[in-house]
């Protein structure tokens, strides 16, 4: 019964929270909005006893990636309200329908079609459903993923410098120096 | 009633969808990318959903690098959008058809 109302409760925080991304005309109203369905993910993993991924995804998620929208939102400037009334291609409107009402037509009925969805195939990674998750997915991730978890250093090294390049000023510097350069 | 794995795959399912709609018909790059991260989670929530039903760690573990590479897309991402506006402000998606500036 708790069981059930915890599910409910989030999965509806999940959902209006993902609308509103979606329907909000303000940008900083979907950031927002976006905070509430990872709050609504971060309890249905605890449910789940994914105790440590939740704490993640508020910790990764919630405090850091909507900041750095927000951050983004606030620099630029652009957090006035947008008309949603969208004057893109004739086409794409009814392009987007079809593609949410089939992808959740298939979906759908490939969840129904295989009903539980246990195949009986043997854990691989050491089972889970203790409350020591986090051991578990230590041992996992130190021992079987390991190559991709340095892999992993590797893509956040790649990724800040090339954030740092993308949004360095734009030559002005570069040409200052070259001019001196020059003069000199 | 009890709570089966078909539920959180139904829900997933419900936000994968919901992001994708909101790719497609939102011009904002920015509310684009926070859709991309509405699919992502939708998909996280069915891993964690396997990894309890089939008792393997491996689906959280799978979760935990889908974190890391939606940071390392956002971080990205944002910076092309920073790059992008400061150039062009108030462009949206239309207006970034051609590459060249």
């Amino acid at each position: 019964m708790v069981d059930t109302l915890v599910f409910a409760a989030a999965a509806l925080m999940c959902l209006a929270g993902a609308l509103g991304v979606v329907l909000a005309r303000n940008p900083v109203h979907s950031a927002l909005m976006l905070v509430m369905t990872l709050f609504g993910i971060a309890v249905q993993f605890v449910a789940q006893e994914a105790h440590f991924l939740a704490a993640v995804q508020v910790i990764v998620y919630a405090g850091a990636i909507v900041v750095l929208f927000l951050f983004v939102i606030m620099l630029l400037g652009v957090d006035r309200a947008q008309s949603l009334e969208m004057s893109f291609l004739p086409i794409q409107k009814w392009a987007a329908l079809l593609f949410a009402a089939g992808s959740l037509a298939i979906i759908a009925a490939l969840i129904l079609a295989v009903g539980e969805p246990v195949t009986g195939a043997e854990a691989v990674g050491g089972s889970v459903g203790t409350t020591d998750d986090v051991r578990l997915l230590a041992h996992s991730l130190f021992s079987d993923y390991v190559y991709a978890f340095e892999l992993t250093s590797l893509l956040l090294v790649i990724a800040v410098i090339g954030a740092v390049v993308l949004v360095r000023k734009p030559r002005k510097a570069e040409t200052l120096a070259l001019e001196d350069g020059g003069d000199a | 009633m009890e709570i089966t794995t078909g539920w959180y795959l139904v829900l997933g399912a419900l936000l994968f969808v919901i992001g994708g709609t909101g790719l497609l018909i939102r011009r904002n790059p920015l509310v684009m990318l926070m859709c991309v991260e509405l699919m992502l989670n939708g998909v996280n929530l069915s891993f964690v959903a396997f990894s309890r039903t089939l008792g393997d760690i491996g689906g959280q573990t799978v979760v935990f690098f889908v974190l890391v590479v939606a940071a390392a897309e956002v971080v990205v991402g944002l910076g092309l959008v920073v790059a992008i506006l400061r150039r062009q402000p108030g462009a949206t998606a239309d207006d970034l058809s051609a590459l060249k500036g």
